[in-house]
């Protein structure tokens, strides 16, 4: 196209497209590096097994409660749900089955990852951010310790071994939930319910779903990580930090879940997901 | 003798923001070398630029004689276990007491057994006057203490370098004498190599063998507290007449 004009030509819009869009590529280029530096680092020795517990303990266990009872209030939500339809079709003896698959497939991963991005997320980017900005970053590198396999690695570890396990944890409330809400309905006994709940679901019917919240955990940690450990700006960026972290890694978990699904779905077609 | 730190025309930029231009000089090993400059002339970022924490834009930097331009965390690590970093806001680990914080390098780097690190901590915290602080938690302590502990803290691997960034700032004379006189027992008895940034011009005569003089990101005097009490530039000798201690 020949250009005839002395003056610089005025910005395209295909131009100032490409400026807005330009940050948040470089901003996901960034993050993406971020990741593959965190699952390098994750089997580099030395092994800093004291933080990793640690941070399990805390990102897990501390988790174990909020866990717990929003299991047991979602179990008994959906177990009513579930009773509603069934009752149509006289099928009130599946409600265990249909509770127990609802739950292990998809409603215990997702609620856990939601639960745990909101709570782990937003404490790990605050945590790391309130490092940065207080220089507490550039003092244990100045001690000569790594400090993105110190704090970085050891969190994303820690998220990705606590999520199954806090899924399974969820599971189970869900599933006692669903219990005491079915036996003040229709006085079901234990062992029946356990009973029907597991006997229908197959070992593949739990383990990928279950395993799928290890990458749950891995974009929890590498997205809050990522925002703290690159805070800037006081508390204000700190404060930007956590909230994005929930907000981000929760709106990556959902979006990656379907892929998982479909994944899934594609790798056991017979157990469906 | 050879020299523990040297800087070959580095330049360092924070966006459009030039701090600093083309800046050479050299600190003799076992030399005490002050970083003089107004606030914001780019004190710290040199500091910081020694150890590593921040990337040179260009040049090189070399720390006993190792060229530590480009090196990333691993590499920086086996010299940065000789260098000792007080920085201005002392930066203490908050989760820590402060006797964990003066401990947690020694757990790092040594095989000492918990009770002789402890030992060792609470010996090198009765140096800054805070031996009866190592249970507290750094949030719990002053500012003049805090800086102390950072500064404990620093000291805690008995570094062959050590960058000290204001250790006066925050403390009343009496102590600031007294760090003074650590820092000039550190460098006369240990040989350590000292880099101090400081305002205090009294305490800067007391500690260096020479001294340097930030403006503009320019290193415009460099020399002994006599030759820059005689400097050409306005501004240094007003500088060196100062008697005000912080
Ligand atoms: N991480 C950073 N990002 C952006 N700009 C920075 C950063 N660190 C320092 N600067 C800028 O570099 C300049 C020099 O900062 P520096 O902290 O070295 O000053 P200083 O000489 O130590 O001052 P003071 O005596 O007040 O401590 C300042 O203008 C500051 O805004
Ligand atoms: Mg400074």
């Amino acid at each position: 196209m020949p250009i005839a004009t002395t003056q610089p030509p005025p910005p395209s819009v295909l131009q100032s497209f490409m400026e807005s869009i330009a940050a948040p590529i470089e901003w996901f280029g960034g993050l993406c590096l971020f990741a593959a530096q965190a699952i390098r680092e994750c089997f580099q020795r030395p092994f800093e097994w004291t933080e990793i517990l640690r941070q399990t303990y805390q990102i897990g266990w501390q988790s174990a409660p909020l866990i717990v009872l929003s299991g047991l209030a979602v179990g008994s939500v959906l177990s009513m749900h579930t009773r509603a339809t069934l009752e149509r079709f006289g099928a009130e003896s599946m409600i265990p089955t249909a509770l127990a698959f609802a739950l292990v497939k998809e409603t215990g991963p997702l609620v856990t990852g939601l639960l745990i991005s909101g709570r782990v997320g937003a404490g790990i980017g605050a945590e790391l951010g309130g490092m940065r900005v207080t220089e507490q970053i550039d003092a244990l590198e100045s001690l000569a310790v790594n400090s993105f396999h110190y704090l970085v690695a050891t969190r994303v570890l820690a998220c990705v071994v606590a999520l199954p396990l806090l899924t399974v944890l969820m599971n189970f409330s869900g599933l006692l939930g669903g219990f005491f809400a079915e036996a003040t309905i229709s006085g079901m006994s234990f062992p029946y319910y356990f009973h029907a709940a597991f006997g229908s679901l197959a070992f593949s019917d739990f383990i990928p779903p279950t395993a799928k919240t290890m990458v749950f955990g891995f974009l929890i940690g590498t997205t809050s990580a990522y925002l703290g450990y690159n805070a800037s700006g006081g508390a204000e960026g700190v404060g930007r930090a956590s909230t994005q972290s929930v907000v981000l890694s929760s709106i990556f978990l959902i979006v990656v879940n379907v892929v998982l699904v479909k994944f899934i779905a594609f790798l056991f077609p017979v157990g469906g997901a | 003798m050879s020299d523990a730190i040297t800087f070959n025309g580095v330049s360092k930029s924070f966006g459009p923001r030039e701090v600093l231009k083309d800046i050479s000089f050299a600190v003799p090993t076992g030399g005490a070398y002050v970083l003089l400059g107004r606030s914001g002339s780019g004190k710290s970022v040199t500091l910081k630029l020694i150890c590593g924490l921040l990337k040179a834009d260009a040049g090189a930097i070399l720390v006993n004689g190792d060229d530590i331009t480009g090196r990333d965390s691993n590499a920086l690590a086996p010299i940065r276990k000789h260098i000792g970093f007080l920085f201005q806001s002392a930066a203490l680990f908050d989760s820590l007491s402060v006797g964990e914080n003066v401990a947690f390098p020694l757990r790092r780097h040594t095989n000492k057994p918990d009770g002789e690190i402890r030992d060792q901590a609470t010996a090198i915290l009765e140096k800054v006057g805070l031996a009866k602080e190592f249970q507290t938690m750094p949030g719990a302590l002053s500012g003049g203490m805090r800086k102390r502990a950072g500064l404990a803290r620093a000291l805690a691997m008995e570094p062959a370098i050590l960058l000290i960034d204001e250790p006066s700032a925050g403390l009343d004379p009496i102590t600031s004498n007294e760090i003074d006189q650590l820092l000039i027992d550190l460098h006369t008895n240990q040989h350590a190599t000292l880099v101090v940034v400081t305002h205090n011009i009294p305490s800067a005569r007391r500690l260096a063998t020479r001294l340097g003089f930030l403006d503009d990101g320019h290193l415009i005097a460099e020399g002994t507290p006599e030759e820059l009490a005689h400097s050409e530039h306005d501004i240094v000798r007003e500088f060196m007449k100062s008697q005000q201690a912080g």
